[in-house]
């Protein structure tokens, strides 16, 4: 029995320890890639070591005095009675409130680093967390598209943010200080956390509040995230990402969103834009009730932007769930949404195929 | 057993008290303690069951990457459901259980302060739960999770919300009236010489337990009251739109969930506490910081609630505030560890089921306790929080802790209530198998956790790499429901053998504290006479004394004991009160006005009129039976 308690607890101990050193895990909070990411690993990995020399010590006392202490047959003494030693309780009282002081030190101070202003160069991003789908908003200055009423460069679900410069995320709730046009349905809007493990930690999007993250990253990549916070049937499936861009890449990329989608060439995607500006025959609707299009009449803000859906960047849509160039995955969900994303906001249009291939043509021409 | 004079010959019609304390009948009108505590036993572990089936569903689904098991809507019901049982319909109910049977024992009483309360308690919990539980059947469960955020609850469109809102409120009435039963009853029905440092620590974290739900409910009470009349009269507490503030829900709810955090892992410490001392033969080590640590931690649980909260956006001071009261809570619940490892210290130690749940509960609950100290390390939870990283913590706090300790209770305390003694080979292969089962379930979820996997999510892509942890997680989940398969198998082998003698039972594992001092099962009346108490541990004291020669204990002589007759022999003469059914009415009426909120008025109306006739029965009904 003992043996067995022994064992399960060095098998606890080894799980943490693997799980600490393997990892293909593409999200995890254990491999950090920028500075704000780096600094809450640092706070706590020492933590986690005195943890573990806490839990030797307890854990081996405690399979210690079952064994030293175990009853052995024939022997009916009745141990002393001790009931207690003050000076020794009042030892064990006070160790581990110094090793807890200990620790909160470098904690309150970063808990402060971290609230602290942002630099004045970071880049401002607005985050709005709908159902279940990221939009983001470059508020600075030099961030205007060159359309229209020279709204923020607006894109969804993946966030695009340059390699070594800070980045000062404000996450808008639905009621909040938001400064665009709100979402068509904001005010039923409920409480996301917007979190890229390997960047930063995340914060709440609560509505009627604005929370800040600063985060930064050291390399060019691809990072994924998720919304940590409860918020309906498809929690599980509002993915984030960001794209950390080189220098180069990143000017390329801002001269690129501030210009208004490409008018197509191509006879079907023309056919498509017709489809998509226009309404659906039957009765059916339209696309532009919801969605975005720079430098077209489609300029609802409820859905995620399109200005630029096929730009490389823009890996993945609705809710980062599928690779934007996965061909079979926009089909399906343009033919019915609610099939391959349980509960959905967007509606079946029930479009025909010759529908669905024009327009899959249009976006794919959004570059 | 003695006849125990209960009966009233008065012709009041209606209001003439039932008398039967045996029979099937007696089940509904009894006011007895001891057997509303078998009914809340009983009750809980078959909610138990009920959350386990809903924890391997969701293990199932999550076996896989894009498990199809359940869709979100059916995944968000099972592990709101999974929760809300588990915390309200299983571990504070089992608690109550434990503590309404042995409460007066205990400190020599021969029932609860208020035993027909004691009897509403339990049935407004068993009807509070099943109609949290009809819901399935009238439009869908509860789907917004134990913690039901606003405005994803007051927004959502299906009936679940509304259901949850509206069965915590009844089962929190349940949970009141018990608290104020059974708090006035150990402060106010004490045997003589029980002092309250002569309390066995079971009895003070019971105490303490009671007076955190006596404060903490009437504030998730107001909050669901809120929650409700934000859905179903339009009114915006939580509307951000129209002034309201869904943070204010947060603040309401942990301002309760924390005390209620407590309130779940108090008892095991209890039990911890009485097991532990049992098989070391060994007085609790310093047994006035137990206690002490016990209160403190009462009173630090409501001031740690925003440690749920750090990232809401509370701003760094908040944030600093509750994580420094987040590590100070820490020192009142170490200083228990070392305590308990002190009463094994040169102890005589025996294995036993009850002893071994005991130990391996403590072990496990250390590894939920560290990994909670990191939680107060406010920036790393914003990495943690909302991730299985959490959801590790709390099940080794709330079923490493918890669950263990229960076990640990039925193990020592079944010959006491059935006279009958568990297998005890079946019990240590429960707990070996409970033991693994709970480590591969829960251990991994820690590296799940830190490997970026969020709670509460139906599903998972592969590209995440958290496919392998997962599928031990669910291996994990059948083994402890193995377990608590051979814990069935040991009900149905105990009970097919025969009935042991009464010496047998008696006193099987050589205790200390006074519920063993009568017989077991014990009579209607718990003590033929009421005991004086002269020590902690009386029981102990009058089995064993000193040698005055070798100063060392030796069993006390047969018969040293005063066994003199004040006429109470045989429960002669002993008033106990009368069973009645008007509890049970007065509770029938409460889910009538739920259900009445969410489908008829009418319903409300019938409600109201059911458990004021109740409650008037009740008041009108005599109180004292004739000899």
């Amino acid at each position: 029995m003992r043996k067995r308690l022994l064992w399960a607890t060095a098998a606890v101990l080894l799980l943490l320890l693997l799980g600490a050193c393997s990892s293909d895990a593409t999200q995890s909070t254990l491999d950090p890639q920028g500075p704000y990411a780096q600094k809450l690993k640092d706070l706590f990995v020492p933590v986690f070591w005195v943890a573990v020399g806490v839990f030797i010590l307890v854990e081996g006392g405690i399979v210690w005095l079952a064994i030293r202490y175990r009853h052995r047959k024939g022997r009916d003494r009745i141990p002393a009675q001790i009931h207690g030693n003050t000076r020794l309780e009042i030892g064990w009282t006070i160790a581990p409130a110094l090793v807890l002081a200990a620790v909160m030190v470098p904690t309150v101070a970063t808990i402060w680093e971290l609230a602290a202003a942002p630099p004045k160069d970071a880049l401002h991003v607005e985050v709005r967390g709908l159902q279940w789908w990221w939009d983001f908003q470059y508020t600075d200055a030099d961030m205007q598209t060159s359309f229209g009423d020279r709204l923020p460069i607006r894109v969804a679900d993946v966030l695009v943010i340059p390699v070594d410069r800070v980045v000062s995320l404000s996450l808008l709730g639905a009621g909040g200080d938001i400064t665009g046009p709100e979402p068509a349905d904001a005010d039923h809007e409920v409480i996301h956390s917007f979190w890229i493990p390997e960047l930063a930690g995340k914060q709440d999007v609560v509505p009627g509040r604005t929370n800040h993250i600063l985060m930064q990253a050291d390399h060019p990549g691809t990072y994924e995230g998720q919304c940590a916070e409860f918020c309906g049937l498809q929690h599980g499936r509002m993915i984030a990402r960001v794209v950390a861009l080189s220098a180069d890449d990143w000017e390329a990329w801002v001269a690129n969103q501030k210009r208004p989608a490409a008018t197509p060439t191509d006879p079907l995607a023309r056919q498509g834009m017709d489809l998509f500006l226009g309404q659906l025959s039957g009765g059916r609707g339209s696309c532009v009730n919801c969605h975005a299009v720079g430098g077209t009449s489609a300029a609802s803000q409820a859905a995620p932007e399109l200005t630029h859906f096929a730009d490389p960047t823009h890996e993945c849509f609705a809710g980062c769930d599928w690779d934007t160039v996965d061909r079979k995955a926009l089909e399906a969900w343009l033919r019915n949404p609610g099939a391959v994303k349980f509960g959905a906001k967007m509606p079946n249009y029930h479009l025909r195929p010759d529908e669905i291939e024009a327009l899959m043509a249009y976006l794919y021409s959004l570059r | 057993m003695a006849t125990v004079t209960t009966t009233t010959r008065r012709r009041e019609g209606i209001l003439r008290r039932p008398t039967a304390t045996t029979g099937f009948t007696s089940w509904f009108t009894t006011i007895d303690h001891k057997k509303i505590g078998i009914l809340y036993g009983a009750t809980a572990f078959v909610f138990f069951l009920v959350g386990g089936l809903e924890a391997l569903l969701i293990r199932v689904q999550l076996a896989e990457p894009n498990g199809t098991l359940l869709n979100p809507a059916q995944y968000n019901q099972i592990f709101t459901m999974h929760g809300i049982t588990m915390i309200f319909l299983f571990v504070m109910p089992m608690a109550a259980a434990f503590f309404n049977y042995f409460i007066p024992l205990m400190i020599g009483a021969r029932d609860v302060a208020f035993p027909r309360l004691n009897a509403y308690s339990y049935w407004v919990f068993l009807l509070g739960g099943l109609f949290l539980y009809s819901s399935f059947f009238l439009g869908g469960a509860p789907n917004c999770g134990w913690f039901c955020y606003a405005p994803n609850s007051t927004t959502d469109p299906s009936i679940g919300p509304s259901f949850y809102a509206i069965g915590l409120i009844i089962t929190g009435i349940a949970s009141t009236a018990g608290a104020v039963n059974l708090a006035v009853t150990v402060i106010n029905l004490r045997a003589p010489g029980m002092s309250l440092f002569r309390l066995p620590v079971f009895v003070w974290m019971g105490l303490v337990v009671q007076l955190l739900l006596a404060f903490s409910l009437p504030i998730i009470t107001v909050a669901l009251f809120q929650l409700l009349f934000d859905r179903e009269f339009g009114t915006h507490f939580y509307d951000p739109t129209a002034g309201g503030d869904p943070v204010l829900w947060q603040q309401l709810f942990w301002l309760f969930g924390h005390p209620e955090v407590y309130v779940l892992i108090l008892p095991a410490f209890g039990i911890f506490s009485e097991v532990l001392p049992v098989f070391s033969r060994k007085p609790l080590f310093g047994y006035q910081f137990v206690v002490f640590s016990g209160i403190a931690i009462g009173f630090i649980g409501f001031g740690v609630w925003a440690h749920h909260m750090f990232a809401v956006g509370l701003g760094p001071v908040a944030n600093t505030a509750f994580g420094i009261t987040t590590a100070i809570i820490a020192i009142p619940t170490g200083v228990k560890i070392f305590n308990w490892m002190g009463t094994m210290h040169r102890g005589d130690i025996r294995f036993t089921t009850a002893m071994l749940f005991t130990i391996g509960g403590i072990a496990m609950f250390v590894i939920g306790g560290l990994s909670g100290v990191t939680h107060a390390i406010v920036p790393s939870d914003y990495q943690q929080t909302d991730t299985y990283y959490i959801v590790a913590h709390f099940h080794y706090v709330i079923f490493g802790g918890g669950v263990f300790a229960f076990f640990s209770a039925l193990f020592y305390w079944w010959p006491k209530v059935f006279g009958r003694t568990l297998s005890e080979r079946l019990g240590i292969a429960e707990f070996v198998l409970m033991l693994i089962g709970f480590n591969l379930t829960f251990g991994p979820m820690h590296i799940l956790g830190l490997e970026g996997m969020i709670r509460r999510t139906y599903t998972y892509p592969d590209s995440l790499g958290l496919t392998m942890w997962n599928q031990v997680a669910t291996v994990g989940a059948f083994l402890i429901a193995l377990s608590i398969l051979v814990f069935i198998v040991n009900l149905v082998v105990t009970y097919v053998k025969p009935r042991p003698s009464a010496a047998e039972v008696a006193d099987p594992w050589d205790a200390r504290t006074l519920e063993w001092l009568t017989t077991s099962p014990p009579p209607v009346y718990n003590f033929e006479e009421i005991p004086t108490v002269h020590a902690l541990d009386e029981f102990w004291h009058r089995k064993y004394v000193e040698d005055e020669r070798t100063g060392r204990l030796v069993p006390a002589q047969a018969g040293a004991a005063e066994a003199h007759d004040d006429g109470h022999a045989g429960g002669h003469a002993i008033h106990m009160p009368s069973p009645s059914f008007w509890p049970l009415v007065a509770a029938l009426g409460m889910p009538l006005i739920g259900y009445g909120v969410l489908f008829s008025w009418w319903l409300v109306g019938l409600g109201v009129i059911v458990a004021l006739t109740g409650f008037y029965g009740w008041a009108l009904e005599p109180s004292v039976a004739e000899d």
